[in-house]
């Protein structure tokens, strides 16, 4: 074992810097998850402080079950998120596969063409887009979002992808094809395992932004059987009248699934699957 | 029968000429060994053999049978890897049948495959493992296990022994050699190691720049090179080459002898200085400097020689070669 690791100074001063970074990361999660659960005057009197017998409350839990269809907008979101991600991933990793394995005429160019995508923002297109979703008559369903999340995502997956799929050993690929495993079979069966763990960090990259964002719920799908959990919890931050009590207890609830999925994810990451296939 | 032929067969990655105008057969059961520098292309020669690449031009027979549009899979070869290439998400048991699972082959039959290689192999413990739980020779017995089991017409090694440690890789050799005899299927074995290669060839073929510069039985080869670069490439120590001028007088010729046929002589033709003394134990090998050129002489037995000292070295004639200045032998 490295010897630099099992200095107690260095092992008690990593340990030391990562706790306090997480202590910071996770301060605003715990604040909004006390507060969820205290009285509005609780808030603002003591924001820090934990709910007592006092001033606990679920008053928030109360209007946001209420108010609007809240478990719809909970399901929009997490369609949205889910359905965008695979497609990314999909699409992603097939085209990442054809860019690593196979040569053909502009190959090179097509790459360079996907991966422009990082540079550019999709919100610039944002018109076009509308313009777009109208006339395929999409605008209003859960499909414009996920079309437009998937587009916005694929240029990342596929860079990232298909540099680790460079890395995947051609022996173990060849060794596949002479077993007569098709073409399909070899990307899915033996490729894609082994590139799992870049395919966890492309998934985690891509949920937050999705799952947040207020941009396209709001200007492609806004009518009330389509809002995102985003877009509905905007019913609380009024310009003049906030009612901090919903927005807390919903964005206690809009955390719950991101976290499901990061914890799905991120096991992905430090599995260690590829050791052993190749020297 | 013949197991495989080759015909004028050409390989080009875009304008790069890697295989030129290769011809070969390999007789059923017969071990073959590709030997060649580094970069002779004898690898792509293999995986155009298994189908993983198409020859540009030239015809590819297997039992006979015109493959060169077969699939790698449909053509009766089975390849070894350099680097064992096992599927890492699957058991030892799963790695060997994939293969079979894949042809559809009824579930008796693979486990009774399996279980014959398993047990030929040694691997009857492993059989419920994960490669990554296995030591580096224990992998390359498996990727061997996954071969043997398809009984495929053809097996193709490509360097299977250069990932091991000495000793492994001289047991994995012997092992190779038995199974072999076992199976007396034919084989392709590519290497760069001498020893592989004229201790487990039944014929060697000798490659280089794409192109084949002799086939023979390791003997053949060894007593009767085609041409300088053969000469040169098979022996180890490799042959002696010096200008036949230094020991006729006006022979422009270049002579070659081999380390192994040099001797200690007080009258010997050649004065050399000596470099460097490898004492081997069994064997003594003295690198000397004949005038500016570099002569290796290996002597039986122990010797008390020591760097610096001059001796005189003598052959006898039958046992030297001359080649011409394009490297063909010249009587
Ligand atoms: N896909 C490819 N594209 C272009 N050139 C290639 C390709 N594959 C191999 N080559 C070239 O073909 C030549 C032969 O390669 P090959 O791998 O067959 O050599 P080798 O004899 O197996 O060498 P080694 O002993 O180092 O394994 C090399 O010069 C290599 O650069
Ligand atoms: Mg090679």
């Amino acid at each position: 074992m490295n010897k630099a690791r099992t200095n107690p100074l260095n092992t008690f001063a990593m340990h030391g810097a990562l706790i306090f970074y997480t202590l910071i990361a996770l301060f605003p999660v715990f604040v909004i998850l006390i507060n969820s659960f205290k009285t509005r005057k609780a808030i603002f009197k003591e924001p820090l402080a934990l709910p007592d017998t006092e001033s606990f409350s679920l008053i928030g839990y109360q209007t946001v079950l209420k108010q609007g269809d809240f478990f719809l907008y909970f399901q929009n979101s997490m369609i949205v998120t889910v359905a965008s991600l695979f497609l990314i991933l999909l699409f992603g990793a097939m085209a990442a596969y054809a860019l690593s394995e196979y040569r053909f005429r502009g190959s090179k160019l097509l790459g360079l063409y996907l991966a422009l995508g990082i540079m550019i923002p999709i919100r610039i297109g944002t018109v076009a887009i509308l313009d777009l979703m109208v006339s395929t008559g999409l605008v209003n369903t859960l499909w414009a979002l996920i079309l437009v999340y998937t587009a916005q995502g694929l240029p990342l997956a596929v860079f990232i992808l298909s540099e680790f799929m460079r890395q995947v050993s051609d022996d173990l690929k060849n060794a596949g094809r002479i077993d007569g495993l098709s073409e399909y079979t070899i990307f899915f069966r033996l490729v894609l395992p082994l590139v799992r763990p870049a395919m966890a960090t492309v998934a985690v990259f891509n949920m937050i932004p999705i799952w947040n964002d207020l941009w396209f719920p709001l200007i492609l799908a806004p009518t009330e059987a389509t809002k995102t959990l985003t877009l509905g919890s905007q019913v609380f931050i009024g310009q003049f009248v906030t009612d901090w009590n919903a927005v807390l207890s919903a964005l206690s609830f809009a955390i719950l699934p991101v976290l499901a999925l990061y914890v799905i994810f991120s096991r992905q990451l430090i599995r260690g699957i590829t050791s052993g296939a190749v020297k | 029968m013949t197991a495989l032929t080759l015909t004028n067969v050409n390989k080009s990655f875009g304008a790069v000429h890697v295989l030129k105008d290769i011809s070969l057969t390999v007789e059923d059961g017969e071990f073959v060994v590709f030997v060649g520098p580094s970069g002779c292309g004898k690898s792509t020669l293999l995986r155009v053999i298994a189908g993983l690449e198409d020859a540009t031009s030239g015809e590819i027979r297997i039992a006979g049978e015109q493959v060169n549009l077969t699939p790698p899979s449909k053509r009766g070869i089975a390849m070894v890897f350099q680097s064992y290439a096992l599927y890492p998400h699957l058991s030892v048991r799963k790695n060997m049948s994939l293969a079979l699972r894949q042809e559809g082959q009824p579930k008796d039959v693979i486990e009774q495959r399996v279980a014959n290689a398993a047990r030929m192999l040694n691997l009857d413990p492993y059989l419920d493992r994960y490669p990554s739980e296995l030591s580096g020779g224990q992998r390359q017995r498996v990727a061997i296990g996954r071969a043997i089991v398809r009984e495929p017409k053809i097996f193709l090694f490509d360097e299977p022994l250069s990932n091991l440690d000495a000793a492994l890789r001289m047991n994995t050799r012997i092992e190779i050699a038995n199974l072999h005899r076992q199976l007396s299927a034919s084989m392709i074995y590519v290497t760069h190691d001498q020893t592989e290669a004229m201790t487990l060839a039944d014929k060697i073929v000798v490659l280089r720049d794409g192109r084949v510069e002799q086939i023979g039985s390791p003997m053949e080869l060894y007593n009767n090179p085609a041409n300088q670069f053969v000469a040169g490439f098979l022996g180890s120590p490799s042959m002696n080459f010096f200008p036949a001028g230094l020991v006729n007088e006006g022979d422009d010729r270049t002579m070659g002898v081999r380390p192994e046929d040099l001797f200690l002589s007080d009258d010997g033709p050649l004065l050399a200085q000596v470099i460097h003394v490898e004492h081997l134990g069994g064997d003594t090998n003295v690198i000397a400097n004949v005038q500016s050129h570099q002569v290796t002489a290996r002597l039986f037995g122990q010797h008390s020689i020591e760097a610096g000292q001059s001796l005189r070295l003598g052959f006898s004639a039958q046992k030297t070669f001359h080649f011409d200045a394009d490297g063909l032998p010249a009587a």
